[in-house]
């Protein structure tokens, strides 16, 4: 599952998260570089005698503004890419209600159905509402790079785009004692009728 | 002084104290010396740092295998709890304020003692109450909290495990704090030496002064808070319990109002010592004085209005989302500021690069990476994903530990000599600033890798695929934990056997440097010359300053 980008958000997300880094790792490698640079270049064994420098305010104003703008897309492409997660899909969206409890998830569909593994056609929006029944978990899904606390006493909502069929774990990330870290459970994405069958199914 | 005691020459404030008691315990922990009452905090920081350690070398070794290794879920749950209460309020947040804050402050703007000597006293034995009962919950039936540091509610009513106490630990610990940030607020203000003027501080004064102010102000909230989850848990009034009436989230927006703030009480103090360093071994003025200093103010105003950025998943707003998100990015100017304006505080410089320059050289390179991240972790598709994850884990150790943590190291070699009158062996110092870089980046950087790659934090357990960078991350703890021995083995030799310290051995110009080593009672036997700017080393020029 490493890194496989099997939705379009999770492409989306890595994209904002090589944005990310490519500049970063451009500003770490010039601070350390430069860094470096200066301390060989003006040891004390070659520089004996400092140079007083009160500051410039040309050059601070550059290295104000420019970060500024810099983080400021990242800010942009970052919203960009939640927005689109959150807007909801309306009434061709499946309705699951996906119910957290020390420590299993249990997901009912609309007929009633009730399943500890979340089904679900690929293709088709899945609007998730979260419900807990005891304290706050999360629902992670981490190969579709999104989460949503599960509060109690509140209905969070978290929407997906199935696209690829396959199997995909589901994690909780907000600690819930005990065995917070064996509440794993998996995504199943089948093909439309696959899913037609099972859901039919009692 | 508060007693009037007044000053024989020559005598050092080991030999000389407050207290009725010349010598024994007594003439320690009832002393209202700031210099006393801050080696008094040393020992119990360090000591708790060293207990944070073990613990954490517990707990990477349970993660060395996937299930369990060395102890099962519940201790492991309340091992991380421990490790995290321990380093965040006992080491992290008192650290540098407390240690070399209440030594230096009152040196460094030539006055005798802090203005409250007394209230300073009792903030130490508030600190140690607070530590006491943390300490205690340990051996009381139900055992110790299992909630994480952050208590999130409902889970934290729910537990049988002894939050109470933690939470009453903390609250006495936020008091300690907030004691303390009104000393030193206090004491800039009214006891600067006569010249001192506001913009004729060194930074690290700006620093500790931007840090009281979060301290009075944000702390409040905190305690308030506790306060309101011991009511919930004794008389069931329903605040943050659903069932009850309450709300869970309300909860996590009054924990993150204080500990957002409190983050910045945690690194701001480190970076005025990391100004002050780089001014001495550059022996030039620190390049923009002015822009570091209220590059201090503004992360410290700012830092108030980002806390919700650590609960994007919570079911926030989008527009709450949005405003969060953005501030958080502006708030990460002022500290790219400070990066910038130390690097160029090199330029031109004279650098003797001594070990507590090479400490702040490992600094700018670790918490430039854990600010960067912090960038990831702002936007909020990324964040989505990576909210409590171990990139998050990764994140806040390269800021806390690569960040606070180094310069604590920082400061204690750098200050070695004044405070103990002694010199360590500088080769093996610096051999374990060399090490401490390789074991730091072999520990945390596997985390980024784990987090982006969907593991989530608090994870007792973990699926297979993740071993191997595990397995790492565990080599990393031991490593560190062989360069900490070295590091605090060549320090307490130092103190045991270190030839005698010159007054001033790197040729620093800040006022500590003209008493000496180590300071009498009431700091200086004449009083200091003020410079007439903050680091002016012109009159420096071929001094003895100990240095080869």
């Amino acid at each position: 599952m490493l890194y496989l980008e099997v939705t379009s958000h999770a492409e989306k997300v890595d994209s904002v998260m090589l944005y990310i880094t490519v500049i970063s790792l451009i500003f770490l490698i010039g601070i350390t570089a430069t860094m470096l640079y200066f301390v060989y270049k003006y040891n004390r064994k070659r520089n004996p005698e400092a140079k007083n420098i009160h500051g410039n305010f040309w050059l601070e104003f550059v290295w104000i503004v420019i970060p500024t703008i810099l983080v400021l897309t990242m800010f942009y492409y970052g919203y960009v890419g939640y927005k689109d997660i959150k807007a909801d899909p309306g009434e061709d969206a499946l309705t699951v209600r996906a119910v957290a409890q020390m420590w299993k998830w249990e997901f009912v569909y609309e007929n009633g159905k009730k399943s500890d593994t979340l089904y679900v056609p690929s293709g088709k929006p899945v609007r998730l509402l979260l419900v807990s029944l005891d304290v706050n978990h999360s629902l992670y899904i981490p190969a579709y790079r999104v989460k949503q606390d599960v509060v109690l006493g509140t209905t969070n909502k978290l929407i997906i785009y199935p696209e690829k069929t396959g199997d995909y774990d589901i994690a909780c990330a907000e600690y819930c004692g005990l065995k917070h870290s064996m509440m794993y459970t998996k995504l199943r994405v089948v093909d439309e009728n696959n899913f037609n069958d099972w859901y039919a199914k009692k | 002084m508060a007693n009037g005691t007044a000053v024989i020459a020559g005598k050092s404030f080991y030999e000389e104290g407050t207290t009725k008691s010349k010598s024994g315990i007594a003439s320690w922990i009832f002393s209202t010396d700031h210099k006393r009452i801050g080696l008094l905090y040393l020992i119990s920081i360090v000591s708790f740092f060293i207990i944070g350690v073990i613990i954490a070398e517990l707990i990477r070794l349970e993660l060395i295998a996937p299930g369990e290794t060395i102890v099962d879920a519940e201790t492991y749950n309340r091992l991380f709890t421990l490790h995290g209460v321990i380093m965040i309020f006992l080491f992290i947040i008192p650290g540098i304020p407390a240690v070399f804050g209440n030594f230096f402050l009152p040196i460094q703007i030539g006055a005798k003692d802090v203005a409250f000597p007394r209230l300073n006293l009792l903030s130490w034995w508030l600190y140690m109450t607070g530590a006491v009962l943390a300490i205690t919950s340990l051996f009381l039936p139900g055992g110790p909290a299992d909630t994480g540091w952050t208590f999130y509610v409902p889970y934290s009513v729910r537990t049988g495990s002894n939050v109470i106490f933690a939470l009453l630990a903390a609250f006495i610990l936020g008091f300690s704090s907030i004691l303390t940030g009104l000393n030193f607020v206090t004491t800039v203000h009214r006891l600067r030496i006569k010249g001192m003027s506001f913009f004729k501080m060194p930074l690290n004064i700006w620093a500790l002064y931007a840090t009281a102010w979060i301290q009075v102000i944000a702390t409040p909230i905190i305690g308030i808070t506790l306060l309101l989850i011991i009511i919930e848990r004794t008389f069931g009034v329903g605040i943050f319990d659903p069932t009850l009436g309450g709300d869970p989230v309300l909860y996590q927006h009054l924990f993150w109002i204080y500990s957002h703030p409190a983050v910045y009480v945690m690194i701001l103090p480190a970076m005025g010592v990391v100004s002050e360093i780089i001014a001495t071994f550059s022996r030039r003025t620190v390049f923009g004085y002015k822009m570091v200093a209220f590059s201090s103010l503004t992360i410290a105003f700012v830092g108030y209005l980002v806390w919700a950025h650590h609960m994007f998943t919570a079911g926030l707003s989008e527009t709450a989302a949005v405003v969060f998100s953005l501030l958080t990015f502006i708030v990460a100017i002022p500290s790219a500021i400070k990066v910038f304006n130390w690097v160029a505080t090199m330029y031109k410089g004279s650098i003797d690069p001594r070990t507590p320059f090479k400490w702040v050289m490992v600094f700018i390179f670790l918490f430039s990476i854990g600010g960067l991240t912090g960038l990831v972790l702002g936007s909020l598709a990324t964040d989505v994903h990576l909210h409590d994850t171990y990139f998050v884990v990764a994140h806040f150790h390269f800021v806390m530990f690569g960040g606070a943590g180094t310069i604590f190291f920082a400061a204690m070699h750098y200050w070695f000599p004044k405070m103990f009158g002694k010199m360590y062996n500088e080769k093996i110092a610096d051999i374990g600033v060399y090490m401490f870089l390789i074991s730091f980046l072999t520990l945390y950087f596997p985390m980024f890798l784990l987090g982006y790659n969907g593991q989530p934090r608090r994870y007792f357990d973990y699926l297979p695929q993740f071993q191997t960078l595990h397995v790492i991350s565990t080599i990393g703890a031991w490593m560190m934990l062989i360069t900490i021995t070295l590091v605090v083995w060549n320090l307490i030799h130092a103190l045991r056997k270190g030839e005698k310290a010159p007054d001033n051995p790197w040729g620093g110009v800040t006022l500590e440097w003209q008493t000496s080593s180590p300071p009498p009672l009431e700091n200086f036997e004449e009083m200091p010359n003020v410079p007439n700017e903050p680091y002016d080393f012109s009159h420096l020029t071929g001094i003895k300053d100990g240095s080869k």
